[in-house]
């Protein structure tokens, strides 16, 4: 169960081999999380965020290979994260790759897969959970969503559309939720400092995923719906969501 | 919320009637309002078949067997101690009949759901009072032993559980009659249980014969914790009835002041003319509430600063001082709501009690919350008498505290578990029917006979159908339902 300050003690993970997701595991454990479920797509990036969970001080830790590709498999996945423990308190949507490039922007095949992997597995996914959450009577989702999807720019469209539809089906899938002891949490990183955007520039407020991670915590506990990581991009995305259309294409980014 | 009202079937024959169980769904949250969870809502009458009712609900929802069943009552505890996620909570609002007190003895048979206050002021009428009073008259007579609750009166009559000596307890495996020499082990493992042992359906409680409803109060004023506590122990030794208010805001030299109260019964004889014709006068009806919606921020250090200092400079040392049971024993319920004030976060209250010879948790424990920046908007000491038998009940001989506080400053939940390890490491405990956030490790520490609870448990309860929030947070029965 979760306790009064919304700490879980039993954690899903869905994209766990994630360098936010692996902060974020790192932070509950050390804050009394027991039971942990990982679930990614690559084996050796499974085993050793397992290995890292269990040296936290996790008493159980699981994990479940799945490829997010995979659309139809996607409650197959949930389903065993939450037998796994029986009840899970926490669920944390990790998943998600940067997709944008030259190519992809006219690769129909490409953008079909990036939205896939960005919104269509994790909306599956959650939709899932949401069921699980529903009969359990209790427990918390959080889905990492990015500041990307607020008001989406050029320079990462396609991703940024993904999160943009990921982030609004999430925040209404939560309305849906009123009063059923369950909740959707949805986190807007920034940029952030890991391994999925390693060689890119470094724009300002960037952050950490151990950042993100106390952000993430601290959330739960005061109940937010929507969590910004750093906190000041809510009133730099509130700015930027209130330039008009032709002036926002002109900026480069 | 569209009410999402349910029929369980139960199996029957083709051609059978078959028996519905209609269930509503809610969300419940303690009365820290934090951590609320769904289940399924039934509340069985005095003639039905608890159990049964409960069973049959508890097993067909959209076929899947339903998480579990715990009772509530007036959903007093602070924490998640009556709730069941995914489960059926049973109310016992049906389980209201009051019988007729035992003229000689004050011995009454009261169903589950009768409140504190309700019982009061049926008792009242002919001179009698209820054996433990809590700080608040709004506490079902199940949960009253199912928390096995303590009053001002610990210290001299110990907690409510002693006063009570017979129980008839609704178990998965049939009902039970079971008292201190009927099945005490079933008895004991039921006080302070936290309705992990059955339903509680009624019980028979033996009443407090008293002339008046006003209480003869001495009050004190302390300018330090040492003069406090050792004002309390003093007090203890003639008077039914102490308790003392703790300033935890103040610091330095003056580090827990507070104000003692010490009370007794007054008699017919003691009271004024004015109150002479009416010398059992029932406590007056709640009138305040406080309005649904509140600005957040109400309740924030600047606030409860000038509370506490105005609380205690308003209180001063006096004697004999006449005043009204309901004023005496139940300040919470002078405000019927006043758990909102706190905001959407909602509040955790930790009490916590630790042995004579470790007094020195006290302070600590004040300190502890000042350095992490949480304020505490009510801190209530009290010493406590020799404990029950219960294997889960709580008092234990020392000394409690209880504190009220608001969820929010970042340090809060770290400087709770720092203390959790300080009162294990005492001998001490944190009471359950207070506790939201308590790990499952320290609870163990803290209840060393969890084991010998777990055996009486499993012998009304083979198939773990009893089940809290509580419960799975603390992993208190670890063999029932996830």
């Amino acid at each position: 169960m979760n306790d009064a300050f919304g700490h879980p003690n039993s954690v899903l993970v869905l994209g766990g081999t994630s360098d936010i997701a692996r902060a974020l595991v790192r932070a509950l454990i050390a804050e009394g999380s027991k039971k942990v479920v990982l679930a990614g797509r690559d084996p050796s990036g499974l085993a050793d965020a397992a290995a890292e969970a269990k040296e936290a001080g996790a008493e159980f830790v699981a994990t479940v290979a799945f490829d997010a590709k995979d659309v139809d498999q996607a409650p197959a996945v949930v389903d065993s994260g939450f037998s796994a423990i029986g009840r899970v308190d926490l669920v944390v949507i990790a998943v998600g790759l940067l997709c944008d490039g030259e190519a992809d922007e006219r690769d129909p095949a490409r953008v079909a897969r990036c939205v896939t992997v960005n919104f269509t597995w994790p909306a599956a996914a959650l939709t899932r959970v949401a069921h699980h959450l529903r009969e359990q009577g209790s427990g918390h989702a959080v889905v990492l969503s990015s500041v990307a999807g607020v008001r989406v720019r050029r320079s990462n469209y396609v991703y940024g559309s993904a999160k943009a539809g990921l982030d609004a089906y999430a925040r209404t899938l939560n309305q849906t939720l009123a009063g059923s002891g369950a909740t959707v949490v949805v986190v807007r990183p920034g940029f952030v400092r890991s391994k999925m955007t390693a060689g890119r520039p470094v724009p300002p407020l960037a952050t950490t995923p151990e950042a993100v991670a106390r952000d993430i915590v601290k959330g739960l506990e005061d109940g937010t719906e929507v969590v910004w990581s750093p906190r000041k991009l809510r009133g730099v995305f509130f700015l930027l969501g209130l330039l008009p259309e032709r002036v926002w294409r002109r900026l480069p980014m | 919320m569209p009410k999402a009202a349910r029929a369980a079937r139960a199996n029957g024959a083709p051609g059978e009637t078959v028996e519905t169980v209609e269930t509503e769904e809610r969300a419940f949250s303690g009365w820290g309002r934090t951590s609320p969870s769904r289940a399924a809502v039934i509340a069985p009458d005095e003639e039905a078949d608890v159990f049964g009712t409960v069973l049959r609900a508890a097993e067909v929802r959209n076929g899947a067997q339903r998480r579990g069943v715990i009772a509530r009552g007036l959903g007093r505890s602070y924490g998640d101690a009556a709730q069941c996620a995914g489960g059926v909570v049973v109310d016992t609002k049906n389980l209201s009949r009051i019988g007729p007190i035992d003229p000689d003895t004050g011995v009454v048979e009261v169903g589950a759901g009768v409140s504190l206050d309700a019982l009061l002021r049926v008792g009242l009428q002919s001179g009698w009072f209820i054996p433990v009073s809590p700080g608040t008259r709004q506490v079902t007579i199940g949960g009253a032993i199912a928390a096995d609750i303590h009053g001002k009166n610990h210290h001299t009559e110990g907690s409510f559980c002693r006063h009570v000596s017979s129980v008839t307890l609704a178990t998965p495996v049939g009902i039970h009659e079971v008292g201190p020499d009927n099945d005490p082990e079933l008895f004991w493992a039921t006080a302070g249980g936290m309705g992990l042992t059955g339903i509680v359906m009624r019980a028979v409680v033996s009443m407090r014969k008293v002339e008046t409803s006003w209480m003869r109060v001495d009050t004190e004023r302390h300018d330090d914790l040492d003069s406090l506590m050792t004002g309390l122990e003093r007090v203890d030794r003639l008077n039914r009835y102490s308790v003392a208010w703790v300033d935890c805001g103040a610091v330095g030299s003056r580090l827990g002041r507070g104000v003692l109260d010490a009370g007794n019964h007054a008699s017919g004889s003691e009271l004024p003319a004015k109150h002479k014709d009416d010398p059992l006068a029932p406590p007056r009806r709640r009138g305040l509430k406080i309005p649904s919606l509140v600005p957040p921020g109400v309740v924030n250090p600047l606030t409860v600063a000038a509370f506490n200092e105005a609380w205690f400079h308003k209180s001063s040392s006096r004697t004999g001082q006449l005043r009204h049971l309901g004023g005496f024993f139940h300040p919470l319920d002078a405000v019927s709501n006043w758990n909102l004030v706190f905001g959407r976060r909602g509040f955790v209250q930790y009490q916590f009690v630790v042995g004579d010879a470790h007094r020195d948790v006290i302070p600590q424990a004040i300190e502890i919350l000042q350095k992490a920046g949480a304020p505490c908007t009510l801190a209530v000491l009290k010493r406590f008498g020799p404990g029950d038998p219960g294997p889960l009940s709580f008092p234990i001989p020392g000394w409690t505290l209880a504190l009220d506080l608001p969820v929010g400053p970042p340090g809060l939940r770290s400087a709770l578990l720092r203390l959790d390890g300080i009162v294990a490491g005492a001998g001490g405990r944190v009471y359950l029917a207070k506790d939201a956030r308590l790990e499952p490790s320290t609870f163990a520490a803290m209840y060393p006979r969890l084991d010998e609870f777990n055996l009486v448990r499993q012998r009304v309860d083979p198939e773990g159908m009893l089940q809290s929030d509580l419960a799975r947070r603390l992993g208190i029965c670890e063999d029932s339902r996830p």
